[in-house]
Protein backbone atom coordinates (compact mmCIF):
# COMPACT_ATOMS: atom_id res chain seq x y z
CA UNK A 1 0.00 0.00 0.00
CA UNK A 2 2.82 2.24 1.01
CA UNK A 3 4.94 1.15 -2.24
CA UNK A 4 1.71 2.30 -4.38
CA UNK A 5 1.44 5.09 -2.77
CA UNK A 6 4.89 6.44 -3.40
CA UNK A 7 4.38 4.86 -6.67
CA UNK A 8 1.78 7.26 -7.63
CA UNK A 9 3.12 10.49 -5.68
CA UNK A 10 6.28 10.26 -8.04
CA UNK A 11 4.49 9.43 -11.08
CA UNK A 12 2.57 12.36 -10.31
CA UNK A 13 5.31 14.60 -9.41
CA UNK A 14 7.89 13.73 -11.88
CA UNK A 15 6.03 12.92 -14.84
CA UNK A 16 4.53 15.71 -15.72
CA UNK A 17 1.05 16.94 -15.92
CA UNK A 18 -1.09 16.20 -13.43
CA UNK A 19 0.30 18.05 -10.57
CA UNK A 20 0.97 21.27 -10.84
CA UNK A 21 -2.12 21.28 -13.70
CA UNK A 22 -5.05 21.19 -10.88
CA UNK A 23 -3.55 24.21 -8.93
CA UNK A 24 -3.10 26.29 -12.03
CA UNK A 25 -6.84 25.67 -12.90
CA UNK A 26 -7.91 26.79 -10.03
CA UNK A 27 -5.63 29.56 -10.00
CA UNK A 28 -7.18 30.46 -13.40
CA UNK A 29 -11.00 30.10 -12.74
CA UNK A 30 -10.65 32.10 -9.74
CA UNK A 31 -9.12 35.14 -11.70
CA UNK A 32 -11.76 34.59 -14.19
CA UNK A 33 -14.53 34.98 -12.19
CA UNK A 34 -14.23 39.11 -11.36
CA UNK A 35 -13.99 39.55 -15.24
CA UNK A 36 -17.10 37.67 -15.17
CA UNK A 37 -19.29 39.71 -12.18
CA UNK A 38 -17.26 42.73 -12.21
CA UNK A 39 -14.91 44.15 -10.05
CA UNK A 40 -17.26 45.24 -7.01
CA UNK A 41 -15.26 43.52 -3.93
CA UNK A 42 -18.42 43.90 -1.66
CA UNK A 43 -19.84 41.44 -4.25
CA UNK A 44 -17.00 39.55 -4.68
CA UNK A 45 -16.45 39.07 -0.65
CA UNK A 46 -20.29 37.83 -0.87
CA UNK A 47 -19.83 35.12 -3.27
CA UNK A 48 -15.83 34.24 -2.47
CA UNK A 49 -16.67 31.24 -0.48
CA UNK A 50 -19.30 29.60 -3.31
CA UNK A 51 -16.45 30.32 -5.80
CA UNK A 52 -13.44 28.64 -4.14
CA UNK A 53 -15.59 25.62 -3.57
CA UNK A 54 -16.40 25.39 -7.21
CA UNK A 55 -13.33 25.86 -8.21
CA UNK A 56 -11.67 23.50 -6.06
CA UNK A 57 -14.25 21.40 -6.81
CA UNK A 58 -13.07 21.50 -10.59
CA UNK A 59 -9.81 21.30 -10.12
CA UNK A 60 -10.11 17.96 -8.21
CA UNK A 61 -12.35 17.11 -11.31
CA UNK A 62 -9.93 17.43 -14.28
CA UNK A 63 -7.14 15.10 -12.64
CA UNK A 64 -9.70 12.27 -11.55
CA UNK A 65 -9.66 11.07 -15.06
CA UNK A 66 -5.94 10.26 -14.78
CA UNK A 67 -6.12 8.09 -11.90
CA UNK A 68 -6.66 4.59 -13.36
CA UNK A 69 -6.30 5.19 -16.99
CA UNK A 70 -2.95 5.03 -17.66
CA UNK A 71 -2.69 2.15 -15.47
CA UNK A 72 -5.33 0.09 -16.76
CA UNK A 73 -3.83 0.99 -20.59
CA UNK A 74 -0.38 -0.58 -19.73
CA UNK A 75 -1.90 -3.51 -17.75
CA UNK A 76 -0.85 -2.49 -14.43
CA UNK A 77 -4.04 -2.34 -13.06
CA UNK A 78 -4.42 -6.26 -14.06
CA UNK A 79 -1.10 -6.84 -12.02
CA UNK A 80 -2.42 -4.91 -9.13
CA UNK A 81 -5.48 -7.27 -9.15
CA UNK A 82 -3.47 -10.51 -9.01
CA UNK A 83 -1.56 -9.06 -6.49
CA UNK A 84 -1.97 -9.36 -2.47
CA UNK A 85 -3.59 -6.39 -1.80
CA UNK A 86 -7.04 -6.11 -2.00
CA UNK A 87 -8.76 -4.01 -4.63
CA UNK A 88 -10.28 -2.14 -1.76
CA UNK A 89 -7.09 -1.21 -0.52
CA UNK A 90 -6.07 -0.35 -4.15
CA UNK A 91 -8.84 2.52 -4.81
CA UNK A 92 -7.76 3.53 -1.26
CA UNK A 93 -4.27 4.35 -2.24
CA UNK A 94 -5.70 5.72 -5.27
CA UNK A 95 -7.96 8.43 -3.47
CA UNK A 96 -5.48 9.24 -0.83
CA UNK A 97 -2.35 9.89 -3.55
CA UNK A 98 -5.21 11.41 -5.53
CA UNK A 99 -5.75 14.05 -2.85
CA UNK A 100 -1.83 14.55 -1.41
CA UNK A 101 -1.38 15.81 -5.18
CA UNK A 102 -4.73 18.04 -5.69
CA UNK A 103 -6.71 18.02 -2.77
CA UNK A 104 -3.83 19.21 -0.39
CA UNK A 105 -2.27 21.98 -2.74
CA UNK A 106 -5.63 23.62 -3.34
CA UNK A 107 -6.49 23.51 0.37
CA UNK A 108 -3.01 25.23 0.90
CA UNK A 109 -3.67 27.77 -2.12
CA UNK A 110 -6.81 28.60 -1.37
CA UNK A 111 -6.42 31.44 1.62
CA UNK A 112 -4.19 33.16 -1.00
CA UNK A 113 -6.66 33.31 -3.73
CA UNK A 114 -9.44 34.36 -0.79
CA UNK A 115 -7.08 37.39 -0.96
CA UNK A 116 -8.06 37.94 -4.71
CA UNK A 117 -11.90 37.61 -3.88
CA UNK A 118 -12.23 40.20 -1.12
CA UNK A 119 -12.77 36.90 1.55
CA UNK A 120 -14.14 38.22 4.77
CA UNK A 121 -10.91 37.48 7.46
CA UNK A 122 -13.24 35.79 9.72
CA UNK A 123 -13.44 33.07 7.54
CA UNK A 124 -9.57 31.88 6.55
CA UNK A 125 -9.65 29.43 9.05
CA UNK A 126 -13.08 28.01 8.09
CA UNK A 127 -12.11 27.65 4.54
CA UNK A 128 -8.97 25.90 5.44
CA UNK A 129 -10.79 23.83 7.54
CA UNK A 130 -13.66 22.93 5.34
CA UNK A 131 -11.38 22.36 2.32
CA UNK A 132 -8.98 19.65 4.55
CA UNK A 133 -12.31 18.04 5.49
CA UNK A 134 -14.21 17.89 2.50
CA UNK A 135 -11.30 17.62 -0.31
CA UNK A 136 -10.76 13.95 0.86
CA UNK A 137 -14.04 13.56 0.08
CA UNK A 138 -14.06 14.87 -3.65
CA UNK A 139 -11.43 12.54 -4.54
CA UNK A 140 -13.13 9.59 -2.36
CA UNK A 141 -16.25 9.91 -4.61
CA UNK A 142 -13.83 11.09 -7.81
CA UNK A 143 -11.95 7.35 -7.55
CA UNK A 144 -15.29 5.67 -7.63
CA UNK A 145 -16.27 7.70 -10.78
CA UNK A 146 -12.97 6.79 -12.28
CA UNK A 147 -13.09 3.37 -11.81
CA UNK A 148 -16.75 3.08 -13.67
CA UNK A 149 -15.34 4.97 -16.80
CA UNK A 150 -12.14 3.41 -16.78
CA UNK A 151 -12.92 1.07 -19.43
CA UNK A 152 -14.39 3.63 -22.14
CA UNK A 153 -12.44 5.38 -24.63
CA UNK A 154 -14.25 8.72 -24.70
CA UNK A 155 -14.53 8.40 -20.47
CA UNK A 156 -13.62 12.25 -19.63
CA UNK A 157 -16.70 13.68 -20.44
CA UNK A 158 -19.24 11.03 -18.87
CA UNK A 159 -16.80 10.92 -15.83
CA UNK A 160 -17.93 14.50 -15.26
CA UNK A 161 -21.52 14.29 -15.82
CA UNK A 162 -21.24 10.93 -12.93
CA UNK A 163 -19.21 12.76 -10.41
CA UNK A 164 -20.19 16.58 -10.42
CA UNK A 165 -24.30 15.14 -9.28
CA UNK A 166 -22.47 13.32 -6.56
CA UNK A 167 -20.69 16.31 -5.24
CA UNK A 168 -23.63 18.02 -4.10
CA UNK A 169 -23.84 17.42 -0.59
CA UNK A 170 -20.05 18.13 -0.42
CA UNK A 171 -20.27 21.31 -1.75
CA UNK A 172 -23.49 22.43 -0.22
CA UNK A 173 -21.56 21.84 3.20
CA UNK A 174 -18.53 23.17 2.78
CA UNK A 175 -19.45 26.60 1.05
CA UNK A 176 -22.45 26.43 3.54
CA UNK A 177 -19.55 26.34 6.86
CA UNK A 178 -16.96 29.02 4.65
CA UNK A 179 -19.98 31.37 4.59
CA UNK A 180 -21.24 31.00 8.13
CA UNK A 181 -17.48 31.76 8.97
CA UNK A 182 -17.70 34.47 7.09
CA UNK A 183 -21.05 36.18 8.70
CA UNK A 184 -19.88 35.18 12.08
CA UNK A 185 -22.47 32.51 12.65
CA UNK A 186 -21.47 29.21 14.02
CA UNK A 187 -20.18 26.96 11.26
CA UNK A 188 -19.89 23.94 13.50
CA UNK A 189 -22.63 22.41 12.31
CA UNK A 190 -21.73 22.16 8.59
CA UNK A 191 -18.35 21.29 9.30
CA UNK A 192 -19.21 18.16 11.15
CA UNK A 193 -21.53 17.36 8.39
CA UNK A 194 -18.87 17.63 6.21
CA UNK A 195 -16.47 15.74 7.99
CA UNK A 196 -18.73 12.95 8.37
CA UNK A 197 -19.38 12.45 4.44
CA UNK A 198 -15.77 12.41 3.77
CA UNK A 199 -15.61 9.70 7.03
CA UNK A 200 -18.79 7.97 4.95
CA UNK A 201 -16.99 7.95 1.66
CA UNK A 202 -13.66 6.74 2.79
CA UNK A 203 -15.76 3.70 4.90
CA UNK A 204 -18.06 2.91 1.75
CA UNK A 205 -16.75 3.88 -1.57
CA UNK A 206 -13.42 1.58 -1.31
CA UNK A 207 -16.42 -1.02 -1.74
CA UNK A 208 -17.81 0.31 -4.71
CA UNK A 209 -15.10 1.01 -6.75
CA UNK A 210 -13.12 -2.41 -5.95
CA UNK A 211 -16.30 -3.91 -7.33
CA UNK A 212 -16.82 -1.74 -10.55
CA UNK A 213 -12.93 -2.09 -11.17
CA UNK A 214 -13.16 -5.81 -10.83
CA UNK A 215 -16.39 -5.60 -13.65
CA UNK A 216 -13.87 -3.47 -16.10
CA UNK A 217 -11.02 -5.74 -15.67
CA UNK A 218 -13.41 -8.77 -16.44
CA UNK B 1 -42.87 -22.76 -9.00
CA UNK B 2 -41.56 -20.07 -7.61
CA UNK B 3 -42.06 -16.39 -8.50
CA UNK B 4 -38.32 -16.15 -10.38
CA UNK B 5 -39.85 -18.33 -13.04
CA UNK B 6 -41.35 -15.33 -14.74
CA UNK B 7 -37.91 -13.73 -14.99
CA UNK B 8 -37.55 -16.35 -17.89
CA UNK B 9 -37.16 -13.90 -20.97
CA UNK B 10 -39.57 -16.63 -22.77
CA UNK B 11 -42.24 -16.36 -20.10
CA UNK B 12 -41.71 -12.77 -19.38
CA UNK B 13 -42.86 -11.85 -22.96
CA UNK B 14 -45.85 -14.73 -23.13
CA UNK B 15 -47.24 -12.91 -19.69
CA UNK B 16 -46.61 -9.48 -20.28
CA UNK B 17 -48.26 -9.30 -23.95
CA UNK B 18 -51.93 -8.91 -22.00
CA UNK B 19 -51.01 -7.59 -18.86
CA UNK B 20 -49.49 -4.73 -21.17
CA UNK B 21 -52.20 -4.53 -23.13
CA UNK B 22 -55.10 -4.23 -20.23
CA UNK B 23 -52.23 -1.59 -18.05
CA UNK B 24 -52.32 0.59 -21.30
CA UNK B 25 -56.17 0.66 -21.39
CA UNK B 26 -56.97 1.62 -17.97
CA UNK B 27 -53.88 4.25 -17.81
CA UNK B 28 -55.74 5.47 -20.93
CA UNK B 29 -59.18 5.49 -18.78
CA UNK B 30 -58.14 6.43 -15.13
CA UNK B 31 -56.20 9.71 -16.73
CA UNK B 32 -58.80 10.65 -19.14
CA UNK B 33 -61.65 9.95 -16.15
CA UNK B 34 -59.33 11.93 -13.71
CA UNK B 35 -58.09 14.57 -16.00
CA UNK B 36 -61.41 15.63 -16.98
CA UNK B 37 -62.87 15.48 -13.85
CA UNK B 38 -60.30 17.39 -12.30
CA UNK B 39 -60.03 20.26 -14.90
CA UNK B 40 -63.89 20.79 -15.51
CA UNK B 41 -66.08 19.05 -12.58
CA UNK B 42 -64.26 20.38 -9.17
CA UNK B 43 -64.29 23.69 -8.04
CA UNK B 44 -61.65 26.57 -7.93
CA UNK B 45 -59.46 27.05 -4.77
CA UNK B 46 -60.67 30.05 -2.91
CA UNK B 47 -56.92 31.13 -2.61
CA UNK B 48 -55.67 30.08 -5.31
CA UNK B 49 -58.48 29.85 -8.40
CA UNK B 50 -57.99 27.62 -10.94
CA UNK B 51 -54.44 27.35 -10.95
CA UNK B 52 -54.63 24.51 -8.54
CA UNK B 53 -56.02 21.92 -11.42
CA UNK B 54 -52.37 21.95 -12.71
CA UNK B 55 -52.61 19.52 -9.42
CA UNK B 56 -53.45 16.56 -11.14
CA UNK B 57 -50.30 16.43 -13.62
CA UNK B 58 -47.97 17.61 -10.86
CA UNK B 59 -48.22 15.27 -7.78
CA UNK B 60 -48.75 12.28 -9.92
CA UNK B 61 -45.48 12.67 -11.57
CA UNK B 62 -43.28 13.88 -9.15
CA UNK B 63 -44.49 10.79 -7.44
CA UNK B 64 -43.69 8.68 -10.02
CA UNK B 65 -40.48 10.04 -11.06
CA UNK B 66 -39.09 9.21 -7.61
CA UNK B 67 -40.90 5.50 -7.63
CA UNK B 68 -39.34 4.89 -11.13
CA UNK B 69 -35.52 5.58 -9.51
CA UNK B 70 -36.95 3.38 -6.35
CA UNK B 71 -37.67 0.42 -9.22
CA UNK B 72 -34.40 0.72 -10.80
CA UNK B 73 -32.68 0.38 -7.56
CA UNK B 74 -34.86 -2.69 -6.82
CA UNK B 75 -34.21 -4.42 -10.42
CA UNK B 76 -30.16 -3.39 -10.32
CA UNK B 77 -30.50 -5.22 -6.62
CA UNK B 78 -32.37 -7.72 -8.01
CA UNK B 79 -29.70 -8.05 -11.12
CA UNK B 80 -26.57 -7.90 -8.94
CA UNK B 81 -28.08 -10.92 -6.25
CA UNK B 82 -29.59 -13.01 -8.72
CA UNK B 83 -28.21 -12.10 -12.25
CA UNK B 84 -31.53 -12.15 -14.21
CA UNK B 85 -31.28 -10.48 -17.42
CA UNK B 86 -34.84 -9.26 -17.68
CA UNK B 87 -33.93 -7.30 -14.54
CA UNK B 88 -30.86 -5.44 -15.87
CA UNK B 89 -33.20 -4.50 -18.77
CA UNK B 90 -36.02 -3.32 -16.75
CA UNK B 91 -33.90 -1.15 -14.98
CA UNK B 92 -32.62 -0.04 -18.22
CA UNK B 93 -36.20 0.55 -19.83
CA UNK B 94 -37.44 2.15 -16.36
CA UNK B 95 -34.74 5.13 -16.57
CA UNK B 96 -36.16 7.39 -19.96
CA UNK B 97 -40.03 6.94 -18.26
CA UNK B 98 -38.86 8.38 -15.00
CA UNK B 99 -36.81 10.91 -16.75
CA UNK B 100 -39.44 12.18 -18.42
CA UNK B 101 -41.49 12.18 -15.36
CA UNK B 102 -39.54 14.46 -13.31
CA UNK B 103 -39.47 16.74 -16.78
CA UNK B 104 -42.89 17.05 -16.24
CA UNK B 105 -42.97 17.80 -12.15
CA UNK B 106 -40.52 20.38 -12.70
CA UNK B 107 -42.14 21.90 -15.30
CA UNK B 108 -45.81 21.99 -14.34
CA UNK B 109 -44.26 23.20 -11.06
CA UNK B 110 -42.52 25.88 -12.94
CA UNK B 111 -46.04 26.95 -14.57
CA UNK B 112 -47.81 26.63 -11.27
CA UNK B 113 -45.14 28.17 -9.32
CA UNK B 114 -45.43 31.58 -11.42
CA UNK B 115 -48.38 32.86 -10.68
CA UNK B 116 -48.48 31.48 -6.52
CA UNK B 117 -44.81 32.45 -5.80
CA UNK B 118 -44.24 34.86 -8.58
CA UNK B 119 -41.21 33.24 -9.99
CA UNK B 120 -41.01 29.83 -12.72
CA UNK B 121 -37.54 28.59 -10.62
CA UNK B 122 -36.56 28.79 -6.64
CA UNK B 123 -33.69 27.44 -5.60
CA UNK B 124 -36.22 25.76 -2.86
CA UNK B 125 -34.99 22.46 -1.42
CA UNK B 126 -37.69 20.17 -3.19
CA UNK B 127 -37.00 21.67 -6.69
CA UNK B 128 -33.24 21.58 -6.18
CA UNK B 129 -33.28 18.18 -5.45
CA UNK B 130 -35.69 17.22 -8.33
CA UNK B 131 -33.22 19.22 -10.66
CA UNK B 132 -30.44 16.78 -8.93
CA UNK B 133 -32.64 13.88 -9.59
CA UNK B 134 -32.75 14.67 -13.01
CA UNK B 135 -28.89 14.90 -13.09
CA UNK B 136 -29.17 11.24 -11.92
CA UNK B 137 -31.00 10.25 -14.38
CA UNK B 138 -28.85 12.04 -17.23
CA UNK B 139 -25.74 10.32 -15.86
CA UNK B 140 -27.04 7.00 -15.25
CA UNK B 141 -28.84 6.55 -18.74
CA UNK B 142 -25.69 8.24 -20.43
CA UNK B 143 -23.62 5.13 -18.60
CA UNK B 144 -25.74 2.53 -20.16
CA UNK B 145 -25.36 3.85 -23.53
CA UNK B 146 -21.52 3.95 -23.57
CA UNK B 147 -19.96 1.04 -22.37
CA UNK B 148 -21.06 -1.77 -25.38
CA UNK B 149 -20.55 -5.20 -23.49
CA UNK B 150 -24.32 -5.75 -22.07
CA UNK B 151 -23.16 -7.00 -19.26
CA UNK B 152 -20.53 -4.84 -17.94
CA UNK B 153 -23.12 -2.22 -18.20
CA UNK B 154 -25.15 -3.73 -16.43
CA UNK B 155 -23.28 -4.49 -13.94
CA UNK B 156 -21.57 -1.28 -13.64
CA UNK B 157 -25.21 1.08 -13.72
CA UNK B 158 -25.96 -1.45 -11.17
CA UNK B 159 -23.80 0.04 -8.66
CA UNK B 160 -24.25 3.68 -10.16
CA UNK B 161 -27.47 3.26 -9.18
CA UNK B 162 -26.95 2.23 -5.80
CA UNK B 163 -24.13 4.56 -5.17
CA UNK B 164 -26.41 7.45 -6.73
CA UNK B 165 -29.40 6.69 -4.54
CA UNK B 166 -27.42 7.04 -1.24
CA UNK B 167 -26.51 10.46 -2.59
CA UNK B 168 -29.61 11.67 -4.19
CA UNK B 169 -31.00 11.04 -0.51
CA UNK B 170 -28.13 12.54 1.08
CA UNK B 171 -28.65 15.99 -1.31
CA UNK B 172 -32.50 15.83 -0.76
CA UNK B 173 -31.43 16.67 3.18
CA UNK B 174 -28.54 18.71 2.30
CA UNK B 175 -30.43 21.23 0.61
CA UNK B 176 -32.67 21.48 3.34
CA UNK B 177 -29.40 22.54 5.37
CA UNK B 178 -28.98 24.86 2.51
CA UNK B 179 -32.20 26.78 2.30
CA UNK B 180 -35.34 27.14 3.68
CA UNK B 181 -38.57 26.03 1.20
CA UNK B 182 -41.66 28.02 -0.44
CA UNK B 183 -42.46 24.41 -1.35
CA UNK B 184 -45.65 22.77 0.74
CA UNK B 185 -44.95 20.10 2.31
CA UNK B 186 -46.64 16.52 2.02
CA UNK B 187 -50.43 17.35 1.99
CA UNK B 188 -51.51 13.58 0.77
CA UNK B 189 -49.59 11.39 3.56
CA UNK B 190 -51.87 8.73 4.39
CA UNK B 191 -51.59 9.01 8.28
CA UNK B 192 -52.64 12.37 8.47
CA UNK B 193 -55.97 13.88 9.54
CA UNK B 194 -56.12 16.50 7.75
CA UNK B 195 -55.19 16.20 4.05
CA UNK B 196 -56.23 17.62 0.59
CA UNK B 197 -60.16 18.26 0.79
CA UNK B 198 -61.83 15.38 -0.66
CA UNK B 199 -63.36 17.15 -3.99
CA UNK B 200 -59.72 17.41 -5.16
CA UNK B 201 -58.58 14.29 -3.13
CA UNK B 202 -60.60 11.62 -5.55
CA UNK B 203 -59.65 12.79 -8.67
CA UNK B 204 -56.03 12.76 -7.81
CA UNK B 205 -56.15 9.61 -6.98
CA UNK B 206 -57.75 8.72 -10.45
CA UNK B 207 -54.50 10.65 -11.57
CA UNK B 208 -52.51 9.20 -9.42
CA UNK B 209 -53.79 5.30 -10.16
CA UNK B 210 -53.48 6.76 -13.98
CA UNK B 211 -49.64 7.79 -13.40
CA UNK B 212 -48.64 4.20 -11.84
CA UNK B 213 -50.43 2.07 -14.92
CA UNK B 214 -48.98 4.39 -17.68
CA UNK B 215 -45.46 3.89 -16.00
CA UNK B 216 -46.16 -0.16 -15.60
CA UNK B 217 -46.86 -0.14 -19.00
CA UNK B 218 -44.38 1.84 -20.82
CA UNK B 219 -41.64 -0.10 -18.76
CA UNK B 220 -43.20 -3.30 -19.60
CA UNK B 221 -43.24 -1.98 -23.49
CA UNK B 222 -39.58 -0.49 -23.48
CA UNK B 223 -38.40 -3.71 -21.39
CA UNK B 224 -40.15 -5.96 -24.12
CA UNK B 225 -38.50 -3.93 -27.11
CA UNK B 226 -35.17 -4.65 -25.21
CA UNK B 227 -35.76 -8.39 -25.40
CA UNK B 228 -36.61 -8.73 -28.77
CA UNK B 229 -33.51 -5.83 -29.64
CA UNK B 230 -30.71 -8.41 -27.66
CA UNK B 231 -32.36 -11.32 -29.37
CA UNK B 232 -31.92 -9.67 -32.76
CA UNK B 233 -28.20 -9.03 -31.95
CA UNK B 234 -28.10 -12.93 -31.22
CA UNK B 235 -29.32 -13.91 -34.21
CA UNK B 236 -27.27 -11.78 -36.60
CA UNK B 237 -24.12 -12.79 -34.20
CA UNK B 238 -25.00 -16.62 -35.06
CA UNK B 239 -25.59 -15.55 -38.61
CA UNK B 240 -22.30 -14.02 -39.00
CA UNK B 241 -20.67 -17.01 -37.60
CA UNK B 242 -22.16 -19.27 -40.10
Amino acid sequence: MKALLLRDLRLAVRAGGGFGLGLAFFLIVVVLVPFGVGPDTALLGRIAPGILWVASLLAALLSLDRIFALDFEDGSLALLATSPLPMEGVALTKATAHWITTGLPLTIAAPVLGFLLNLAPQAYAYLLLSLLLGTPALSMIGTFGAGLTVGLRRGGLLLSLLVLPLYVPTLIFGAEAVRRGADGLDPTGALMLLGGITAGTFALLPFATAAVLRINLR
Amino acid sequence: MSIWEYANPTKFMGWTAPVMRVAFWLAGLCLATGLIWGFFFTPDDFRQGSTVKIIYLHVPSALMAINAWMMMLVASLIWIVRRHHVSALAARAAAPVGMVMTLIALFTGGIWGQPMWGSYWEWDPRLTSFLILFLFYLGYIALWEAIEDPDTAADLTSVLCMVGSVFAILSRYAVNFWNQGLHQGASLSLDKEENVANVFWVPLLVCIAGFVLLFIALVLMRTRTEIRARRMRALQARAQRA
